[in-house]
């Protein structure tokens, strides 16, 4: 079969942010009646590519084509009238008007400057047959599930005469059934010769629904390939770079096999977030979780650490049988959470170094016995310079440091309680490399001494180079659960990511 | 020098001490406090003295409003406290007796610090949005306190009691001392204490604060209830001065008065950072202002537009972006052209 024409191509698109090159002569193409998959890890540049292609930000280099014809987009509203829509992973609609307010939102029939209800009613009803919908459109949005919310969006996006849709992590919030739903309407659209783009974190999603992909790295482009003739494990391998250098396991790690468990979990689950797991976390161990994004790593720390609630299972601590209803129980119990988000459920950004580096210590002894400003001062300067927070300064505004010192404050921050359990995610994330290897020294430290470390980082020479046990997750499951020894490298984890299972 | 300037008290500060100049040119010794029959006297006395219901109300509100809440109720709270005082008080045997007057203060204290845990637990139990969840009280409550005078200026005749909003003790009158007694008690639960840090931390990031295992409902209720006690010892202080109850005007638009002050005094309505001696300015310049107008004799009908603009003025040089503004025109009018001409051109 002969290829027919791109109807889109992109070619040498260059993008500078301050600092970073965040696309670096990228070749991208579409072909119509395609599913095409853009993959790569985080920061790798799949959104900045959607970005310029719909024209949220201006191209520093390289040019874009659209059936054959050069073209430039100013602003998102530019790129949709041309005929490239897109759906983002966050619905963007309005739960509080009905289905077909939100299919012609903006674009209503009128007659006499009067919108033709019955008209829109008729035309929203025939537009979701189309997908194979059948829903009543004057009902509220939000009377829908998500899944349908994210159909509905996609039947505004087709009807405004789409030749190209961009679905950025659509299902990232839905269950099974309702991603079979989805893709059987993305099925739909490309018989009707649409090119859909697709970006997705779970594997076999992509390899369900994608005829092609195209895989970034560091925003450079490392090659476009037919879905059947990649295979999962070779894709993953691509999506990471192989750093085959030899990694270093850190001086004298003693396996930590003998100690007694700290944290027992049997059947842990929440529906939605992850399926029941098990996991055994020993005093003075290291578990590292590895997994993509969104493989429900961070899941797995919040119902540990009494964030969420959770819907199954058994918790066990020390021993002790508990049900964690609040961070605070879980505070009292010596478990500590360094979140992956730090400025949303970290930083409190208007305080000082010295109140957000007391803060958890502060909360578990209560409003009414304040830590003695002698105590404070000893605290915070041993951790400053523990840590080597810097400025060094504990009455600077937290808000003025740097991602690494942040970090370093938030991890000062739970180190002072001297927790049993320390659950970290991400703490490496965006900081630079000397914070970085800093960090890491200190997880070794900590664990020598015999706190039990829940380390989860995208990164997995990371994680292999501190753990003593990883655990791998995948499509919100964690699959396998292997010791750390000299068998374990970043290949075979990568493979066990990919495939699922152990080799 | 310059770290005065840079003080964030500075400009309130400045404004208060403007007001009070301005009132040097229509008031023959306005500045001037003399000893009569062993009381202070003097208008700097009496604008401290008539503006300590506003005080209190503020120094609660401060609070409210630095875990990014708000609170509206506190006039309703000011009318109930006030009314069920006088009712008791009315009902006493003997009005003049002091277990009586106490135990009806006593009573009124209660059921504000009861009203503002409600308020806390609507917004920290429930979820409502403090905005919505105050004004169901501000609403109700003036509802309530007709209820309990039915409907009638309640009126007593209570030495005792008239000592809270009239009296004198010490040379100074009592509200005055109750004023300081309050501020101090605050400044020591939230500075010496560790509640300010917990309630600056859940102002500043609610999420953050309750992974770092701080109880957010705790401290809310807790603050809640004690923006209600300070608007119950105001409501005192305020029909203790008249010797009455009025349910529908005591204390009525304070809520608006006291959200000012606090603003005026620096503390952000986003949340977070709180500053009490900077409440306290707010509400004497508040305070100041009202007085003044009295003084430099602004026609009644004109007050309340008077006081707009001054409040406008106010809360402008109170803003460092307008500041600068204003500062770069003026030290920079050469520079500051060719940027002009640059947006013309764009725009042609």
């Amino acid at each position: 079969m002969a290829a027919p024409a791109p109807i889109l191509r992109m070619s040498g698109i260059g993008k500078q942010f301050p600092g970073v090159k965040a696309l670096d002569g990228v070749d991208f193409r579409l072909l119509p009646g395609e599913v095409h998959a853009l993959m790569g890890e985080n920061g790798a540049g799949k959104s900045t590519l959607i970005k310029v292609l719909t024209g949220v930000y201006d191209i520093d280099a390289g040019e874009i084509e659209l059936e054959g014809r050069r073209v430039v987009f100013h602003s998102p509203l530019a790129a949709q009238q041309a005929g490239i829509s897109t759906v983002y992973q966050e619905v963007n609609l309005c739960t509080n008007l009905s289905v077909a307010e939100n299919i012609f939102i903006g674009r209503e029939p009128r007659r006499f400057g009067r919108i033709q209800w019955q008209k829109m009613r008729r035309r929203a009803a025939e537009i979701l047959a189309r997908l194979e919908l059948d829903l009543d459109v004057s009902a509220p949005l939000s009377s829908y599930s998500l899944a349908i919310q994210q159909m509905v969006a996609i039947a505004r996006a087709v009807d405004i005469d789409a030749k190209v849709l961009i679905l950025d992590e659509p299902t990232s919030s839905l269950d099974a059934g309702e991603v079979a739903q989805l893709f059987r309407v993305m099925r739909r659209l490309k018989e009707e010769g649409i090119a859909i783009l697709f970006v997705s974190h779970f594997l076999d999603q992509v390899y369900e629904i994608s005829d092609r992909m195209t895989i970034l790295r560091n925003g450079k482009l490392v090659g476009e390939y037919l879905t059947s003739e990649l295979s999962q494990v070779e894709l993953v391998g691509k999506m990471i770079g192989r750093e085959l250098a030899d990694l270093e396991k850190l001086e004298g790690r003693p396996p930590a096999r003998e100690a007694a468990p700290l944290v027992e979990a049997v059947e842990l689950g929440r529906s939605g977030a992850i399926e029941p797991f098990t996991l055994t976390i020993h005093e003075g161990e290291v578990v590292g979780l590895a997994g993509l994004l969104g493989s429900g790593r961070t899941e797995v720390a919040r119902l540990l650490f009494g964030a969420d609630h959770a819907g199954t299972g058994t918790l066990q601590i020390g021993g002790e049988q508990v049900s964690l209803r609040t961070p605070r129980a879980a505070v009292s119990r010596k478990l500590a959470f360094c979140s992956e988000n730090r400025r949303a459920e970290g930083l409190v950004p208007d305080l000082t170094v010295r109140e957000n580096l007391i803060l958890a210590l502060q909360a578990a002894r209560g409003w009414t016995r304040p830590i003695p400003r002698r105590k404070q001062d000893e605290l915070v300067d041993k951790y400053i310079a523990a840590l080597n927070i810097r400025p060094a300064n504990p009455d600077q505004l937290i808000r003025n440091l740097s991602g690494g010192n942040q970090q370093k404050v938030l991890l000062a921050r739970w180190l002072i309680l001297e927790p049993r359990l320390l659950i970290l995610d991400e703490p490496t994330r965006g900081i630079d490399v000397g914070a970085k290897a800093e960090i890491q020294r200190l997880v070794a430290e900590l664990s020598d001494g015999g706190m039990a470390v829940l380390f989860i980082s995208a990164e997995l020479e990371e994680v292999l180079r501190l753990s003593h046990k990883v655990g791998v997750l995948r499509d919100r499951k964690l699959v396998a659960q292997i010791d750390n020894d000299e068998r374990l490298t970043t290949d075979s984890l990568t493979e066990t990511i990919a495939s699922g299972a152990r080799s | 020098m310059r770290g005065f300037l840079k003080h964030r008290l500075f400009w309130p500060l400045v404004i208060l001490v403007a007001l009070l100049a301005l009132n040097l040119f229509f008031t023959d010794n306005f500045f001037k406090v003399q000893m009569k029959e062993g009381h202070l006297y003097g208008s700097l006395i009496d604008i401290v003295r008539f503006g300590a219901p506003l005080i209190l109300v503020s120094l609660g509100m401060t609070l409210v409003i630095a875990t990014s809440g708000i609170d509206l109720s506190v006039g309703s709270v000011v009318a109930i406290a006030g009314a069920l005082a006088c009712l008791r008080i009315s009902d006493l045997s003997d009005q003049k007796s002091v277990s009586g007057v106490l135990g009806a203060v006593g009573l009124a204290l209660v059921l504000s610090v009861v009203l503002g845990a409600w308020n806390g637990f609507l917004v920290a139990g429930i979820g409502i949005q403090p905005i919505i969840a105050t004004l169901i009280l501000m609403v109700a409550g003036r509802g309530l306190a007709q209820l309990i005078t039915d409907g009638q200026i309640t009126t007593v005749n209570s030495s005792p009691y008239k000592l809270i909003g009239g009296g004198y003790w010490l040379t100074l009158p009592f509200g005055i001392i109750i004023v300081a007694v309050v501020l101090a008690l605050t400044a020591f639960l939230t500075r010496r204490l560790a509640l300010g840090l917990l309630i600056e931390s859940v102002g500043g990031n609610a999420e953050a604060s309750r992974l770092a295992g701080i109880s957010a409902r705790g401290v809310l209720i807790t603050v809640y209830a004690f923006c209600g006690l300070c608007a119950g010892i105001a409501g005192l202080m305020i029909s203790s001065n008249v010797s009455s109850a009025d349910g529908n005007n005591a204390g009525l638009w304070i809520e608006l008065d006291a959200i000012l002050a606090v603003v005026i005094g620096g503390t952000s309505l986003a949340g977070g950072r709180f500053s009490l001696s900077g409440t306290v300015l707010g509400a004497l310049i508040i305070q100041t202002l009202t007085t003044t107008i009295y003084s430099i004799g602004v026609p009644p009908e004109t007050t309340l537009l008077f006081k707009a603009l001054v409040v406008t003025v106010v809360c402008l040089i109170q803003s460092p972006a307008f500041r600068a503004k204003v500062f770069q025109r003026r030290m920079r009018p050469v520079e500051a052209r060719p940027a002009t001409e640059e947006k013309v051109r764009v725009s042609a």
